[in-house]
């Protein structure tokens, strides 16, 4: 099912007229409404009259997390504060928090692109969902659940916390769907089989999973242990929140909501625009955004673009999984690591529970990777040749792929802390705090 | 005879022994005997207690990996050469040991052996 065709299955040529009024208009409305943008468009000499088609979108400035922060709380919005509906912020763990306003009609256009979503997970009127996304700030929550609404459904706004709690409410109001984090849905299946249920005695059918980069493997995992089918959902609070893509039935990359966020792929160094298919770090411009909307922010997201009719029928752009944040990457012995490669080689192995840690470190003057992983109970050995094999066919994998020698710490199961948000996976000790 | 140890998968950390240990006490269980066997991160922590069953269900209660694994206790007399007999026997019946723990007290020793195959070491002891 396709909830809104006459956007999701346009003709590209339609597409590009519809991106490039958009822009034009959006131009003129943050260069007459939002100094910062007004003073870097003037700095590079550029009016909103040079800007005649999306092409064009290359002369315009970039925006960073960085400039959100220094402009905050409301530098960057455009929109009066009359018009403002909703605010929402992201953590600021590293510096001030990120305030994003939303007016009545960018709530509305999120949750149309959240139905859209649903709509292609195979969410119907007649399903319960329950969001367990955290409601608050944090836009997962609130942005899944209005989508929920908007299509019809049932909406169970569990949020997190208290999973027992959870999974009996699922069984009883015979909830089909789930929004979560991938390392919640694992937590989930976790205390499901503590609980000494299994996913028979839930029917949970559809699982929109997002807000921390996961892999196929990932997926498989959860698949089998809540005996669902999961989807990938993905956004940002500076953009929107979740919405901006998901993935429909051909679970071939997640097809965007160009018609609202228009992407583009950038080399992370030289910040020149990549043709579609090459790997760099992903841009959104928000084409009708009027709270805050922004130019070209760097979501720091790594992946690339693919164009093309999808056998689901719709034509918008589609990206890749997301292959690691260019702020994740670690540099360990001058060579690029990521914690979603160790992710996908641990969940390779069925010796191994699917949580991990990276340790990193830093002695004399080299830097060393320890990576700690919990052996599953059915598979610890008393025979210790056994157990030392185990850690060595992890250890020679992990080489395989990284490129570089990994210390495979093996623990016990359950030693490592669950996450019920984002997961936490990498320890730096390099970075003197 | 053959009996059943526990061998409970440990992380090497201060404390976790005792954790352990504490569990079965809390529960009224006995040790009757144990051996670490140690790498650089973990550690494999074999014990005879004095109720098995109950011992596997309180530590898994407790998230614990544990597992059963058949051995082979004997006794013989606490004197010069008493081992090296037994050790003749099962050599004489070619059994490969994987390992074995052993004690001694007042006029006797006990020892516990992990053989490769627990039939053949019973027939050689026999």
């Amino acid at each position: 099912m396709i909830w809104n065709p006459n956007k999701e299955c346009m003709s590209r040529d339609e597409m590009h007229a519809l991106q490039s009024k958009r822009l034009q208009k959006l131009v003129t409305y943050v260069y007459h409404n939002v100094p910062f943008y007004r003073n870097k468009m003037q700095a590079m000499d550029l009016s909103p009259e040079d800007i005649r088609s999306i092409d064009d979108i290359v002369k315009l400035p970039f925006t960073t997390k960085q400039d959100l922060r220094d402009n905050y709380p409301y530098g960057l919005q455009a929109a009066p504060a009359s018009e403002i509906v909703r605010v929402h912020a992201s953590s600021g763990t590293t510096g001030n928090p990120t305030i994003v306003g939303y007016t009545r009609k960018d709530l509305a256009v999120w949750s149309e692109v959240m139905a859209r979503c649903l709509t292609a997970y195979g969410v119907t009127r007649e399903d319960t969902f329950s969001v367990a996304y955290g409601y608050g700030l944090f836009t997962g929550g609130l942005g899944a659940h209005y989508g929920v609404e908007n299509l019809g459904a049932t909406v169970i706004p569990t949020s997190t916390g208290n999973t027992e709690k959870h999974i009996r409410l699922i069984r009883d109001l015979k909830v089909s769907g789930i929004a979560c984090t991938p390392s919640y849905a694992l937590y989930l299946a976790e205390t499901l089989e503590k609980m000494g249920l299994t996913k028979e005695d839930i029917g949970l059918r559809i699982g929109a999973f997002g807000a921390e980069p996961w892999t196929e493997n990932m997926r498989k995992e959860i698949e089998e242990r809540l005996g669902l089918k999961g989807y990938n959902i993905y956004g940002l609070s500076e953009i929107m929140g979740p919405g901006v893509s998901y993935e429909c039935s051909e679970q071939n990359g997640s097809h965007i909501c160009e018609d609202h966020f228009y992407p583009e792929i950038i080399n992370p160094e030289t910040l020149e625009q990549l043709p579609r298919g090459q790997q760099g770090e992903l841009v959104f411009t928000t084409l009708t955004k009027e709270g805050m909307p922004l130019l070209r922010y760097r979501t720091k997201d790594l992946c690339t673009l693919m164009e093309g009719e999808c056998a689901c029928g719709r034509t918008a752009v589609r990206m890749g999984r997301i292959v690691g944040r260019s702020d994740d990457m670690l540099i360990i012995r001058g060579i690029n690591v990521f914690p979603s490669q160790v992710e996908s080689v641990i969940l390779e192995m069925k010796e191994f529970e699917p949580q991990y840690m990276l340790v990193v470190d830093r002695v004399g003057n080299l830097d060393t990777l320890q990576v700690q992983v919990e052996v599953r109970r059915d598979f610890f050995s008393d025979d210790i040749g056994r157990m030392l094999a185990m850690k060595k066919q992890l250890a020679d994998r992990l080489k395989s792929v990284l490129s570089i020698s990994a210390d495979v710490k093996l623990m016990e199961p359950g030693s490592i802390e669950r996450a019920q948000g984002k997961g936490k996976h990498v320890i730096d000790n390099r970075i003197l705090k | 005879m053959t009996i059943k140890q526990l061998s409970v998968f440990l992380e090497n950390k201060t404390g976790r022994i005792n954790e352990v240990t504490k569990i079965l006490s809390r529960h009224g269980i006995n040790m009757q005997a144990f051996s670490m066997a140690e790498t650089a991160d973990f550690g494999i922590l074999r014990l005879i207690v004095s109720d098995v069953d109950k011992a596997v269900e309180v530590l898994r209660g407790e998230d614990f990996a544990v597992m059963l694994t058949d051995v082979v206790y004997m006794h013989c007399p606490n004197e010069a050469g008493a081992l090296a007999g037994i050790l003749d026997r099962l050599a004489q019946g070619e059994v490969a040991i994987e390992y074995m723990y052993a004690f001694a007290e007042g006029d006797m020793a006990h020892i516990v052996v992990r053989p490769t195959h627990i039939e053949q070491c019973e027939k050689a002891l026999a």
